[in-house]
């Protein structure tokens, strides 16, 4: 069992009434970012991401399968995360919890609703065979803002992903047919004041979170508020224009990173 | 099983190694910011990440032994570790590979120190091919002296195995597949003494007089990799300012 | 000038006969050989060998000065965490309040910050801490940073020197307690200029003249801004 200490939470609400956080940074300033690709061999596609002690690794793994019946030519993508118990003295062995839960679906959403993976691409036999993409994601080291390590980590995997056609004798591998990426950026508020990337000690005390999945156009592809305090619409606003911007510099980033 | 795949030829292994050669083997360690003892392995294409939590009070209540910490060790494959994806959470393989660590590792841990306790070992498998128990235990030894672990020793993992009929040491993934017989073995390096030992397969007396000598010998060279990379983390000396 | 190390041990490494010198604490002795059981520096100390632990949780030693968080009040009680194996217990004789059965919550309650004593360990690791002392009192206010219990003597230095620079020179208030938990309290640059000296002690710690080199670093800080 960890305990917060109340009089950290009094010190980070007093530094943020001064417009400062305890690491130094800006409200809307996040950690430094690392994104390390193809650091699995087994897997199709794999990336280890690294936000300030945060650390998340996601792998990619493809098979073949039915389609769903009511797309029955389109891939299948499936996502799931593991909160281990190796990441946070927190964390207990078992099936996924609420919280893992959550986190791969908002992970899941960023990408289906962007459309990011290109499903219609992925048939094999119409009705019959399709494509299956699993994102698996693992929770290396908890330090804060699991949900932006987590997307970013499982875009980069997919980015690196190889369609593994050879070991199926259906032709060549290739890379695995993509759109533009969604960044996902959260928010937390605690006390009237909203910072981005939360570090651990910010999510203690956050009364409420706010992920937002931006495109390169600036336009929202998916968005999920958690915890029980509550947003203005002021807020929420600021929200988003704080993500478009972020989400412009860690786009830059992640193609970088994989070599785009 | 059989292949049609010569796994020895010319005093060579496919992957090129003699018999008496191990993979290559990195240690990292302190890796992990809230683990209180970490380290990171890579040994052939395995890739392993352990990590220490405790000793902490053991809970439910109920599990807790009065005179002694439990040492409570966790081996789990990450689904896209494997060729074939494998379903997330524990399955029996992983369990009773948890509980043959968990009992290695507690022989040496100066347990009655601790009572009531629990240690917690976590080890992931991130990339996996062949010997994952081995390199799981050698890396969770160090996650433990990281952690600041009272320990009679650090415990060490190799093993031996027979391809076409010959004795090896740490056989590879084909060795694995279509070799005779695998004999994975901890020991407490100080004392030679053996932790854990598992075998499958077909060995003559003999033959395995001869793998658990040269699985022996195979723990005494990772050992040297272990205590390296130790030193190496706490032997760091700041430069001199101003 | 170089900076010297200290000799690192690792377990089981053998350090010494016992026809030489006795064996101390972080040692074992097995057939008349002495062996280190953890990381650590190794220590010769008036005949006795010593391994001074790199790593791990604070390990309570009666009258030591601790940190605790409140984890849970109970009727006569409270449930401590002291960043040690177990958590530690207060009971409601051990605090300088006239307490009616029950109403421990409204003295301390859960995350509640305290500055404690050991009072007592037993033979099963059992801790009682005690607030009846000089000094002792629920803390308010200031922020809390966490180092290894191991290193807290680097933090504090030879005869408080460490600790006496960095009030001196940040104008913060500072405690640290034997267990790894430091507070302090003052304006929003001396607490972020203590926390970064603490991160620096806590990575430099094995090597000699640090005292000096966080001197120098405090002194251009001082510089700059004036």
């Amino acid at each position: 069992m960890t305990v917060t200490p109340l009089l950290k939470r009094d010190y980070l609400v007093k530094l943020a009434r001064n417009g400062r956080r305890v690491d130094g940074r800006g409200f809307e300033e996040y950690r430094d970012i690392k994104v390390e690709t193809n650091v699995v061999s087994k897997a199709e596609g794999s990336a280890r991401v690294r936000i300030g002690n945060t650390q998340v690794l996601a792998g990619i793994k493809m098979d073949i399968g039915e389609p769903y019946p009511d797309s029955p030519d389109s891939g299948v993508m499936s996502t799931a995360a593991e909160l281990i118990p190796l990441a946070s003295p927190d964390f207990e062995a078992g099936p996924p919890d609420e919280e893992s839960i959550e986190l791969a679906r908002v992970v899941d959403r960023g990408i289906r609703e962007s459309e990011l993976i290109e499903l219609d691409k992925l048939c094999i036999e119409p009705g019959e065979k399709v494509w299956v993409i699993f994102i698996d994601i693992h929770i290396l080291d908890h330090d804060g803002n699991l949900f932006d390590a987590a997307s970013l980590a499982s875009l980069a995997a997919l980015m690196t992903t190889r369609v593994p056609a050879e070991r199926f004798e259906l032709g060549e591998d290739y890379p695995l047919p993509l759109k533009d990426p969604p960044i996902s950026c959260t928010s937390v508020k605690y006390d009237k004041v909203v910072v981005m990337d939360p570090s651990l000690d910010e999510e203690d005390i956050a009364e409420a979170r706010l992920t937002v999945a931006t495109d390169k156009n600036g336009d929202i592809r998916a968005m999920q508020k958690g915890l029980n305090g509550s947003f203005t619409v002021d807020e929420i606003k600021k929200v988003i224009k704080a993500s478009i911007d972020n989400g412009k510099k860690i786009r830059e980033q992640l193609y970088k990173s994989v070599g785009k | 099983m059989k292949s049609d795949v010569k796994l020895f030829e010319n005093g060579r292994r496919l992957d090129g190694r003699k018999p008496d050669e191990l993979r290559k083997i990195k240690i990292e360690v302190g890796v992990l910011h809230r683990a209180e003892g970490s380290c990171y392995l890579e040994w052939g294409n395995n890739k392993i990440l352990a990590a220490v939590y405790g000793p902490r009070e053991a809970i439910p209540r109920h599990t807790q032994n009065p005179l002694r910490a439990i040492v409570n060790a966790r081996y789990n494959m990450a689904a896209f570790s494997v060729d074939e994806r494998k379903r997330p959470g524990p399955d029996r393989r992983s369990r009773e590979i948890s509980k043959v660590i968990s009992e290695a590792l507690e022989n040496v841990i100066l347990v009655e120190k601790f009572p009531r306790a629990t240690i917690d070992v976590n080890i992931e498998v991130l990339d996996a091919e062949a010997g994952t128990r081995c390199a799981g235990l050698t890396a969770a030894a160090v996650a433990l002296v990281d952690a600041g672990i009272p320990m009679r020793d650090i415990p060490v993992a190799c093993a031996a195995g027979k391809i076409e009929d010959q004795v090896v040491l740490d056989l590879g993934k084909e060795e694995d597949n279509y070799g005779s017989a695998d004999l994975p073995v901890a020991i407490s390096p100080r004392t030679n003494e053996i932790l854990l030992l598992q075998m499958d397969g077909h060995l003559t007396v003999e033959e395995f007089d001869k793998a658990l000598d040269l699985a022996i010998k195979g723990c005494h060279i990772v050992s040297e990799f272990q205590k390296k990379a130790i030193l190496e983390k706490y032997r760091h000396i700041p430069k001199e300012v101003g | 000038m170089g900076v010297e190390k200290r000799e690192i041990v690792i377990p089981g490494q053998f350090l010494d006969d016992i026809k030489r010198n006795k064996p101390g604490r972080g040692t074992f002795v097995e057939n008349g050989k002495i062996y280190a059981e953890v990381l650590g520096v190794l220590n010769k100390n008036a005949g006795y060998i010593n391994v001074v632990p790199l790593k791990g949780r604070y390990d309570p030693v009666e009258n030591d000065l601790v940190i605790g968080v409140v984890l849970e009040a109970m009727s006569s009680s409270w449930l401590v965490d002291i960043n040690a194996a177990y958590p530690a217990f207060l009971h409601v004789n051990e605090v300088p309040w006239d307490i009616e059965f029950g109403e421990t919550e409204k003295y301390l309650n859960h995350g509640d910050t305290i500055m404690a004593k050991v009072l007592q360990v037993d033979m099963e690791k059992r801790v009682q801490l005690t607030l009846n002392d000089r000094n002792l009192y629920k803390i308010k206010g200031g922020h809390l940073i966490e180092v290894e219990p191991s290193r807290v003597p680097r933090v504090i230095g030879k005869k408080g020197s460490m600790i006496s620079l960095l009030k001196k020179y940040t104008r913060c208030r500072i405690f640290v307690g034997q267990n790894g938990r430091i507070w302090v309290d003052g304006n929003d640059e001396g607490v972020e200029k203590v926390i970064y000296v603490i991160k620096m002690i806590e990575r430099e710690a094995l090597s000699y003249g640090l005292t000096n080199r966080v001197e120098v670093l405090l002194k251009k800080d001082a510089k700059d801004v004036r």
